[in-house]
């Protein structure tokens, strides 16, 4: 329901100082002509067409802003509250915080006035009253009413993991302070430290609920920091990526050695580290400008930018190791131990050696394989070969 | 709009590094000085690189929680930070006196004052006492006490050492204390030797670290010989050499660090009202003795 301060406010401002003071958002517009008398113009986007009333008189303005005009008055009140949550309640004009806001809830950009369909305002009143869910890495965002009965305009977010869209309630931890999900964040749900906080890894089990656009902002913030950021910027076109040839020439200290690693271990690189099995964000950077990097970027809502402190970590490893000569080794085994060689390694790669059964030994990489393995072929705790 | 940024280190390996950087950064979050306040990270996130494009404050109060002036404080932080026009010489220090300078952030166009480390600002002084009240449990300890004020130090940068010599110095003068010494890990005086150091039976010991890790939960507390094995834990006091050591751990984690943090941005001129006395309030009033017997596991990375 509209109420008579919302009417106020919004007449306020389109008074207040002549044309710089028109409406025009959402797909709600109302103009004053001064040179008329101050007569205002009322329309509404709908159907891809502008319907509405001119000259009116601001008595006339208020009684259609308040929903006493007569028709259509649900949805003057639906554009009435909406133009006050986002303009008076979010504000932030051009922020990252606004932008998210509005995705959450499918709006179309700010300066998108003709907005139809979908993403009108109607239709965005109605799904709102159900709340409207988007996926952001494993969050799962709802935008919804308030009070879904009657709602004026005020929206209430829930957030929690994906995998838990579906659970009641009552089977969740309940949260409302954004600051908490910097603990959930910080393990994974065997308790293994998460210093990747884009790895697909987030446990389940929790909810927030009822959080203000400034709250899940934070809390999205403390799950996937930076994150909304340049999503934003990279929907304004601004994103500013670092390719792996001008990070790793960027560092100093023991990193200093990362900008010696071949162009070719970037790439196996990228492949171990920057997938989405591996980090939601979608990787923009490559390996410079002009060279593209040979794995898939990802799929994520949201972009990485430059390769991060985990990655130049690893780099660090892999440019000491990439600077030893190969070797040929010469060693014996059955066709069947070399299977299984190849099946430890793909289940240490994948992060499947906790799925497999202690009596499972059809599977290469079983724990008690792998120890016959090693009593078989190990000699003073070393795999027995020869040097070419 | 003004935001503060806590600048820590932070670890790949030990979730427990940052806790330090978190507390404080609730602690001033809930004075509300600042309206947004944001921890940024060497090893976590969000990283330097990428935390004040998160702020929609125009002015930037950045606050390293590091230890002493030197290759982090100088070189990383300001580079991540893209605070390109940025040389040591601005902040014209011996050392130890380094307290802002007023940069703009190329990537962002905002006013960044980058302060100095909290380690050398005059109030760590008082959260060196402060930790040595928490861990003897005593609000007036100091007669008939010594105070050890525990660095890393290193041959590579000889402000770690100055940092930790300067806050022994001034709570030596003070007269607080029957002795006062600085001592070190990784040169002379080493912390190994630290009851030849002492008359005074009972020894306080703080360490002047940001966070517990590696460094102050396994390496003093064996090297001091208040365990055989850091996984075996250590009483507090505990008995060397017939004297009693009150092992403090890291003073970073000290509630009062929060006031340092305020300090440097009031210096840099951010507008705080009353909340450098809130802090302190707040921050002296929780003061409590801790046990240390657990492992925290390493810092660092």
């Amino acid at each position: 329901m509209v109420a008579p301060r919302h009417v106020e406010e919004l007449v306020q401002r389109v008074t207040d100082g002549g044309d710089d003071n028109d409406i025009a958002f959402d797909g709600l517009r109302i103009t004053c002509d001064e040179s008329a008398d101050d007569e205002f113009t009322f329309t509404l986007a709908i159907d891809g067409e502008r319907v509405g009333r001119a000259g009116l008189d601001a008595d006339g303005l208020r009684e259609i802003l308040a929903g006493e005009a007569g028709e259509g008055d649900e949805t003057v009140d639906a554009y009435v509250t909406n133009w006050h949550y986002w303009q008076e309640r979010v504000g932030g004009e051009g922020t990252a915080r606004r932008a998210f806001l509005r995705w959450c809830e499918d709006a179309p950009p700010d300066d998108d006035e003709t907005a139809d369909g979908d993403r009108s305002v109607p239709a965005r009143y109605a799904a709102l009253r159900d709340g409207i869910d988007r996926e952001w890495g494993q969050l799962c965002i709802t935008a919804r009413f308030v009070d879904g009965d009657e709602p004026d305009g005020e929206r209430a977010y829930d957030l929690w993991h994906v995998d838990d869209a579906d659970a009641d309630l009552d089977d969740l931890e309940i949260y409302d302070e954004p600051r908490a999900a910097r603990e959930i964040a910080t393990d994974d749900e065997d308790g293994r430290y998460r210093p990747l906080k884009t790895a697909p890894t987030l446990e389940t089990g929790w909810a927030f609920t009822g959080l203000s656009g400034t709250e899940l902002v934070d809390a999205v913030g403390f799950f996937y920091p930076a994150t909304i950021a340049n999503w934003h910027r990279e929907q304004e076109g601004t994103l500013d990526v670092d390719h792996w040839s001008e990070t790793a020439s960027r560092q100093s200290g023991i990193y200093e050695v990362v900008s010696e690693l071949p162009r070719e271990a970037v790439d196996w690189m990228a492949e171990a580290c920057c997938v989405d099995s591996q980090c939601l964000r979608r990787r923009e950077w490559e390996y410079e400008e002009g060279d593209d990097l040979d794995p898939d970027g990802g799929d994520g809502p949201f972009p990485c930018r430059e390769p991060c402190s985990l990655v130049i970590a690893a780099a660090r490893k892999w440019a000491i190791a990439e600077s030893e000569t190969e070797r040929t080794y010469e060693l014996e085994l059955t066709p069947s131990e070399r299977n299984q060689l190849e099946e430890l390694i793909d289940a240490v790669a994948d992060d499947r050696t906790d799925e497999i059964r202690e009596a499972d030994v059809n599977d290469g990489a079983n724990r008690y394989r792998a120890r016959y393995l090693r009593a078989k072929r190990f000699a003073d705790g070393e795999l027995e070969m020869r040097e070419q | 709009m003004q935001a503060l940024v806590i600048a820590a280190h932070g670890s790949h390996l030990n979730p427990d590094a940052s806790n330090p950087t978190y507390a404080h950064a609730d602690t001033v979050r809930e004075t509300g000085a600042f309206d947004e306040v944001r921890e940024a990270f060497w090893k976590e996130e969000p990283h330097f690189r990428e935390v004040i494009r998160t702020l929609e404050s125009e002015e930037v109060f950045v606050v390293p929680l590091f230890i002493s002036e030197g290759y982090f404080t100088e070189r990383i932080i300001p580079r991540e930070l893209r605070l390109d026009e940025f040389e040591p010489e601005q902040w014209e220090s011996d050392g130890t006196s380094a307290s802002q300078v007023t940069l703009e952030a190329e990537d962002v166009g905002k006013t960044v004052h980058y302060c100095g480390p909290v380690g050398t600002h005059d109030a760590m002084t008082d959260v060196i006492v402060q930790r040595a009240e928490s861990v003897t449990g005593d609000p007036s300890v100091g007669e008939g006490v010594g105070l050890a004020v525990v660095g890393h130090g290193t041959e590579r940068n000889e402000n770690s050492a100055k940092a930790v010599e300067y806050h022994a110095d001034r709570i030596r003068e003070r007269g607080r204390f029957d002795e006062v010494e600085a001592l070190f890990m990784d040169e002379e005086p080493e912390v190994d030797d630290v009851t030849d150091f002492f008359e005074t039976e009972d020894i306080v010991v703080v360490p002047l670290f940001v966070a517990d890790g590696y460094h102050t939960q396994e390496d003093i507390p064996e090297d001091m010989g208040l365990t055989e094995d850091y996984r075996l834990g250590w009483t507090v006091p505990a008995e060397v050499d017939g004297h009693r050591i009150w092992y403090a751990g890291a003073v970073g984690t000290e509630g009062l660090m929060a006031d340092v943090i305020l300090e440097r941005a009031a210096d840099a001129g951010a507008e705080l009202g009353d909340a450098i006395e809130r802090v302190r309030q707040i921050t002296s009033s929780a003061t409590e003795s801790e046990s240390n017997s657990e492992r925290t596991s390493q810092a660092g990375d």
